[in-house]
């Protein structure tokens, strides 16, 4: 997001020299035109941003085993759900204060719920420099979603839903918007030159942040780390895991093309298929990395770590998707796929049990991606991109541990020995996501 | 009348169907089956992590036939199922004391 959002208000406020002029005559469509493109961007790259919530939801219903499916759709459902809610009540406004910060550049308002436009706004009083409210606020929404799937991929198959809920509903509504507002809500990073276009730190890195201590305080699944050696659980269904990665690829367009913030003019329409093209070119670029290096290391392809791979590129181009040529954007997107294939037997080394792999894809890339804008964005210095990468690590983690050992304190958060044996599925919920097949 | 077992190949199958139809057999029990014998098992690697799989799938056919055929159809199996590398599978031969069909009432080699 190379523009900082506007404030809805603030930009009807700038608007507002110009409604004397338009009350003569209806406004043309150079006024409009930019306001009602801009506002189409958003809701369409916001419909390909939600369904990354059927990507993720997919990915980790083929990852997991057959006896922990449907506490994993149930999960992914229920996340999604509850971000929406919780960023209408707490976190658009807190994430983009406008004027209304509570503590400058750091932290905004609390209990400010959301406003739309009102029922067939008159164009003068619409912020034609930007978009409508409902777009914007949908647009930035599904992000929030997105970083809450993340974490759910990686402390899968042993948490209670009802902790991990909660989690989620302070990770949606209060963590992640605070640290974003210090970034595209025009806070401190981004007044230091920070630079972010579509979140490789901003979500991608929170939501592994977050994942990463919600591993760590969970412990790994029974039976994944015995005597010194790790022990394989395989998923339940690679097509289910393909389709994701697949839904989550095509979602990546609305995820970084939407970045643009803007499709008013030829500059911006082209810079939004600019994206798409290195967006692609990145995903291609980790999956065929990934491919080879399996291939290499291990005499056989791991599909999973294909999957992963594909992943890994989207995450790390998410930081400069613009700026990047087709060749750029093909190596950033490579060392994501190579930091995928390291860095999943890597954490098997220190037994963080990270289900799908979510740690390494968001995370890992997350950081590298944004460490790789400095190559094509000559706004972007190391020390600062090295900065805003520390905050949001220092801020996220820790933060996160807390909410994970208050819950952990306060009611558990994983399941017994003998459900998790059993099954989530089961003990959790006492139905089965394929009944026939596994018992009948 | 001698009950045939053997664990082959899974790809070798229909291959042995075949040959054991054209020599008259006119029945099998066929069932997946995991196990491990002299080729013991193999490791294989799931998202860097290598695990061992100690059972490796095969196919069990049972065959019912006459004294008189044993040496043929085990002949035959053997030379179908053959591929000369380890994990060809095994054949047994035990004896059987009674038959009888269902439908008829027929009973022993009239049952076969």
């Amino acid at each position: 997001m190379t523009n900082i959002k506007t404030f809805a208000v603030a930009a009807a406020l700038t608007a507002l020299p110009t409604l004397a002029l338009a009350q003569d005559a209806a406004p043309g469509f150079d006024e409009i035109g930019p306001y009602i493109m801009t506002t189409l961007l958003f809701c369409m790259a916001g419909f390909l941003v939600f369904f990354m919530a059927a990507g993720f939801a997919m990915l980790e219903g083929g990852l997991v085993r057959s006896k922990n499916v449907t506490m994993q759709m149930t999960k992914n459902i229920a996340l999604y759900s509850f971000a929406a809610i919780m960023y209408w009540l707490i976190g658009f406004n807190l994430m983009y204060p406008g004027d209304g910060w509570i503590m400058t550049g750091w932290v905004g308002p609390f209990f400010s719920t959301t406003t739309l436009d009102p029922v067939g706004v008159a164009a003068a009083d619409a912020a034609l420099d930007y978009a409508s409210v409902g777009s914007d606020f949908f647009f930035q929404l599904v992000f929030v979603a997105a970083t809450a799937s993340i974490v759910s991929g990686a402390v899968a198959e042993r948490i209670k839903l009802w902790p991990f809920l909660i989690f989620v509903i302070v990770l949606t509504g209060v963590l992640y918007p605070i640290s974003g507002s210090w970034q595209w809500g025009g806070g401190w990073l981004s007044e230091a030159g920070f630079s972010d276009f579509a979140g490789s730190t901003v979500v991608h890195s929170v939501g592994g942040w977050a994942a990463l201590a919600g591993a760590i305080v969970l412990g790994p699944r029974l039976g994944k780390y015995k005597d010194g050696k790790v022990n394989p659980m395989p998923g339940s269904n690679l097509a289910l895991a393909t389709l994701g990665t697949f839904i989550l690829w095509l979602g990546w367009f609305g995820f970084n093309g939407g970045s643009q913030l803007a499709m008013g003019t030829v500059g911006d329409v082209s810079d939004v298929s600019r994206i798409f093209a290195n967006t692609n070119m990145a995903a291609a670029a980790g999956a065929v990395t990934a491919l080879i290096l399996t291939q290499v290391l291990y005499k056989k392809p791991d599909l999973t770590m294909v999957l992963n791979g594909a992943l890994a590129g989207l995450v790390s181009i998410t930081a400069e998707p613009l700026a990047p040529t087709l060749f750029g954007a093909l190596w950033i997107g490579a060392i994501g796929g190579v930091i995928v294939v390291f860095a999943v037997p890597m954490l098997d080394k220190f037994k963080i049990d990270d289900v799908v792999g979510a740690i390494p894809v968001h995370l890992f890339a997350g950081i590298w991606g944004t460490i790789a804008v400095i190559f094509y964005n000559s706004d972007a210095s190391l020390g600062t991109q090295l900065m805003g990468i520390i905050a949001y690590g220092i801020f996220t983690f820790v933060a996160s541990l807390v909410v994970w050992f208050i819950l952990k304190a306060a009611m558990g958060i994983r399941v017994s020995e003998e459900d998790e044996i059993n099954g989530l599925d089961t003990s959790e919920l006492g139905m089965e996501a394929y009944p026939d097949f596994t018992k009948g | 009348m001698k009950l045939i077992i053997a664990t082959i190949k899974p790809f070798k199958l229909e291959e042995v169907r075949e040959a054991l139809t054209e020599a008259g057999v006119r029945g099998m029990m066929v069932t997946e089956i995991k196990g491990f014998g002299s080729q013991s098992g193999h490791t294989e690697i799931y998202r860097g992590a290598e695990y061992a799989v100690n059972f490796v799938p095969k196919v069990k056919i049972e065959i019912v036939v006459a004294e008189s055929v044993v040496d043929q159809v085990v002949d035959t199996i053997t030379k179908t199922a053959q591929t000369g590398k380890i994990g060809d599978g095994k054949i047994f031969v035990l004896s059987v004391d009674q038959a009888v069909r269902v439908r008829t009432g027929e009973t022993n080699e009239d049952a076969l």
